[in-house]
């Protein structure tokens, strides 16, 4: 299977994920530069964590407008399966991919730890591999990682078995506990915690193999 | 155009004599502009000229070392054809005026000066002092300057891409009005591939890349290279404004532009920016340097040639291409939206030429400004010191209070707070992160990790520079060698007060004599560092505060921490329970925290018994025997057994004949506690070095208990003094804020 992982200015977890999915996934995994206007012959796209266009203005609010974001989301509206991590994430969600926002931590401060996700669904293609309710070990990462969005939305989203992750003790003050969201067609999964942080036994936790095997699984079932 | 008068001179920080030696150099009356330049590569910052004379005592070579002092880092040979680059720089004073932007643009200082050589920055660490934050006068600042200076440093950091994964913080009352902001830096790269800040090739043009220039940071070094007085704190302007972003764009322009093979020179604009980068890419090489004002990207209009020489703005960099390539390099840096512009050429004149649109504006030797600055051969006398030798009286009431008070103090309690706002893992190389002995970071092209450790103790050196040096350096190998790493390499950080006067002068010296004898006995020798001084507010100047880093390599494997895993296991210390007596005591945590006192001198030290402790330590781990290590340090043997005591407890019981006090809290050093299934190997191997490395307790659930000749000495639970230890940093942050 092929990933294409998007390099915007300022995206600073692109070869982690490269490597998560290289090396420790065992996949194949290209570079996507963010002006590219076409995606190219790939299977999956990872929009990365990081900071992209320094994060200016807004998280996300620039890089959604670069060439590459049209190709993703024309990418995304033919059913391909694309994961946003971190800022990958924030940029899903201001480019309208992803329902919500993601606004400052709680506490007002970047928080990097190792945290705790249940697996709310296994109803998707990042988590068929996975066991309803199991618990994931896998880091967070992020200053703007408190999930919100109107109580209607929050309602459909749990309506419609679109929460993905939840966290076992909220760490950011996110709506719900939210930690990761499915759009409509439950091909593009947002996440804040890092999923390519926990690929392999010197990480210190081999979890986030649970998101990246079932997008290989779900492929080969296609 | 300003006229140079004496006045103007005085205000540039040069004496009459050193006008008089820029006079004779150029054989002329330097402009206004010259004045500006000279004074900025003449400073104590840039020119070194009060430590000078001293810094060449320090080892610098070994077979690893592939580059010593004099270039931006350091450089060690790490094997399998790969090396890494390491130094160390403070941004002392820029903290204290700006506390967020003086330690982000530290942060970025440091990184520039790993990247320019070509390597990729992987690791950053931080030594932080500040002023205390219950200070009764200045708790609330303190604690202010605390929130700045980490969320600087986790901006920069965080957005830059590089993980924080180690350091330390340590509150004293001489850092009220002058705290220490020290980085540290690592960057990995293949071997050869390494490029250096010389401007060589006559007709190569000269290039300018990345942020425009602005008005900011002008005099930076000159700010720091004098005290604090009342009015430094208006010299806010001199102090840059940090773009992390930025500097990730320069970072993979300058290493995807250093691959098409076009550079054939590369320096930061650091400290006195433009200028010094200039001088000494052409000093290097032994070429002049010729570029003109009107090419150079500029932030703002109406800047003065002086403003643009002197500026610190951040994120540039100046490089020299081959003649006729510049077109690849353009290529790159455009890619990156980031400014490249070609400014002048390399001559054989040996001068720097400043031109405005055309008009020559200064003309001086490179030599001159990068070799000839004075040297100082200053006075030295006794180091400063009041402490008392003798002790005090002293019997604890309460030995369980006491070890509360420890781990709850600021220098002891978790830095939790502070590094979970760094991100520490990025890069998915961190093996261990910040709060353990030594951080990790795997190399992956390789089967070999890099561990690192950042140590200082100013109150053994303010008892005895000398000895509280080497004192730092044998920790700080022990930091390394607890994780089972062997080191190899240093970079240090002289943080000092005003050398003009002989008994701080005396303090410096006597601390690079004790660093030169410690680093050479360890085989660690210093490739590089910083000398910061004028660490003074109002007169008052800092205890000496040498910080070190060393690095040390290690296979690739998932290291041992400080916790107790398993209950049941023998509890031993490596090296034994080690002795102390009054004197010796006078520098201990337990003085400061509970006596709130200061006196005698730093524990003793036995470098050859050090070493062999660290050789069994290294070949116990290697053997895969221990489920934790932790080095004893500051708080002694009851601290570490609270650090470790996590989840699982201890019962300790020996004999010995230390006052509880002692034998409780005393900080010899030469010691480590581990946690085995296999005593018997253990003792084994420590015997084979001649170590002691007694059996002292088993792990229990719940309990931290210490008993001495059957009697009990404390009794803990682990639940209370792991939230002890994890609440306090905030509770005296958030204590100082309402």
């Amino acid at each position: 299977m092929r990933f294409g992982v998007v390099v915007f200015p300022g995206s600073n977890c692109d070869h982690d994920a490269w490597f998560a999915v290289s090396r420790n996934l065992g996949q194949t995994a290209e570079f996507i530069w963010h002006d590219a206007t076409r995606l190219g012959d790939v299977d999956a796209v990872i929009l990365p964590g990081g900071f992209a266009y320094g994060d200016y203005l807004r998280c996300g609010a620039i890089a959604r407008f670069s060439p590459v974001m049209s190709a993703v989301s024309k990418f995304a509206a033919d059913g391909g399966l694309v994961l946003g991590i971190c800022n990958g994430f924030q940029i899903l969600v201001e480019s309208g991919l992803l329902p919500g926002a993601l606004i400052r931590n709680r506490d007002l401060k970047f928080l990097c730890k190792e945290v705790q996700l249940r697996t709310e669904t296994t109803d998707s293609p990042f988590t068929v591999g996975g066991i309803k309710g199991q618990i994931l070990k896998v880091p967070i990462a992020h200053g703007e990682g408190c999930y919100v969005a109107d109580e209607r939305t929050l309602d459909e989203l749990e309506a419609e078995d679109r929460v993905a992750f939840r966290y076992v003790d909220n760490p950011n003050g996110a709506a719900r506990g939210i930690a990761g969201i499915l759009n409509r067609g439950r091909n593009v999964l947002g996440m804040m915690p890092h999923p390519e942080r926990a690929t392999e036994p010197l990480m210190g936790s081999t979890d986030g193999l649970v998101v990246l095997q079932s997008m290989v699984s779900s492929m080969a079932v296609k | 155009m300003i006229a140079v008068t004496p006045d103007i001179v005085a205000a540039h920080q040069l004496t009459a004599a050193e006008y008089e030696k820029i006079v004779s150099l150029l054989g002329r009356e330097p402009s206004y502009t010259e004045l500006g330049i000279f004074s900025v590569m003449w400073s104590e910052h840039c020119s070194y000229k009060s430590s000078r004379l001293h810094l060449k005592k320090l080892p610098t070579r070994s077979k690893l070392v592939l580059q010593g002092p004099g270039e931006n880092a350091g450089i060690i040979d790490i094997g399998d054809g790969w090396a890494i680059a390491f130094k160390i720089e403070s941004h002392n004073h820029p903290s204290f005026i700006e506390p967020f932007q003086g330690a982000a643009t530290g942060v970025g200082g440091i990184l520039r000066d790993i990247f320019t050589m070509g390597a990729r920055p992987i690791a950053v660490m931080d030594a932080l002092r500040f002023g205390p934050l219950d200070d009764p006068q200045h708790g609330a600042r303190n604690a202010r300057i605390v929130e700045g200076v980490v969320s600087g440093i986790a901006h920069y950091g965080n957005c830059f891409g590089v993980p924080t994964v180690g350091g330390e913080c340590v509150f004293e009352a001489c850092y009220n009005g002058n705290p220490l902001v020290n980085v540290f830096a690592l960057g990995v790269f293949k071997k050869g591939e390494v490029f250096y800040g010389k401007a060589t090739g006559v007709g190569n043009p000269v290039i300018y890349v990345g942020a425009k220039t602005g008005r900011d940071g002008i005099h930076g070094a000159s700010m720091a290279s004098a005290e604090f007085t009342e009015e430094s704190k208006q010299k806010r302007s001199n102090v840059q404004m940090g773009d992390p972003f930025l500097e990730k764009l320069l970072l993979e322009a300058c290493l995807e532009a250093m691959q098409t093979g076009a550079i054939v020179g590369i320096q930061d604009m650091g400290a006195a920016g433009l200028t010094s980068s200039s001088c000494e890419m052409g000093s290097r090489a032994g070429t002049g340097v010729e570029f003109d004002m009107q090419y150079i990207p500029q932030r703002e209009s109406g800047m003065t040639p002086y403003e643009v020489m002197l500026s610190e703005s951040q994120e540039r960099m100046l490089l020299v291409a081959e003649r006729g390539r510049e077109d690849e390099v353009f290529r790159v840096f455009h890619k990156w939206g980031l400014d490249a512009v070609t400014i002048g050429v390399v001559t054989d004149t040996g001068k720097l030429c400043v031109k405005d649109h055309g008009k020559m504006v200064a003309e001086i030797p490179n030599r001159a400004l990068a070799d000839e600055a004075p040297l100082y051969d200053r006075p030295h006398t006794v180091p400063l010191r009041t402490a008392p030798m003798e002790a005090p009286e002293f019997a604890s009431k309460n030995l369980e209070g006491d070890l509360e008070t420890l781990v709850s103090s600021g220098d002891l309690c978790s830095k939790r707070w502070i590094w979970e706002q760094y991100d520490y893992m990025v890069r998915t190389n961190t093996l261990a992160g910040p709060g353990g002995d030594a951080a990790i970071v795997r190399i992956k092209e390789t089967d070999t990790s890099i561990a690192m450790s950042l140590d200082g103790n100013s109150r053994y050196c303010y008892l005895s520079p000398k000895e509280g040096t080497k004192l730092i350096i044998a920790e700080c190998c022990r930091n390394l060698s607890a994780v089972g790493a062997l080191p190899v390499a240093a970079t240090n950080n002289l943080n000092f007060g005003n050398p003009e006067r002989p008994e701080i002068m005396a303090q410096l010296v006597e601390s690079i004599e004790g660093m030169a004898e410690a680093c050479a006995f360890f085989e660690t020798p210093i490739t590089g560092g910083n000398v910061s001084l004028y660490n003074e507010t109002l007169g008052e100047a800092i205890y000496p505060s040498p910080v070190v880093g060393i690095v040390g390599l290690m296979k690739t494997s998932t290291p041992a921490t400080i916790d107790f895993k398993n209950v049941g296991r023998a509890v031993m210390l490596v090296g034994g329970l080690g002795n102390c007596d009054s004197v010796h005591f006078g520098g201990t945590q337990y003085a400061k925290q509970v006596l709130k006192d200061l006196w005698g001198m730093p524990p003793a030290l036995d470098m050859d018994y050090e070493k062999r402790v660290q050789a069994a330590i290294r070949q116990i781990v290697a053997e895969d025997l221990v489920e934790s290590a932790h080095d004893l340090s500051d708080g002694g043997l009851a601290v570490a057994l609270a650090e470790s005591a996590q989840a699982i407890g201890a019962r300790i019981e020996v004999d010995s004949y230390l006052s509880p006090e002692f034998l409780l809290f005393h900080e010899g050093p030469s010691r480590i506690l581990i946690s085995t299934a296999n005593a018997a190997r253990v003792q084994e191997i420590a015997a084979e070095y001649s170590v002691e490395a007694p059996q002292v307790g088993v792990t229990i659930e719940e309990w931290v208990e210490v008993r001495n000749r059957n009697t009990s000495l404390l009794r803990c639970k682990t639940s209370r003094l792991r939230e002890l230890r994890e609440t306090s940093l905030g509770r005296l942050l958030h204590a100082r804020k309402a």
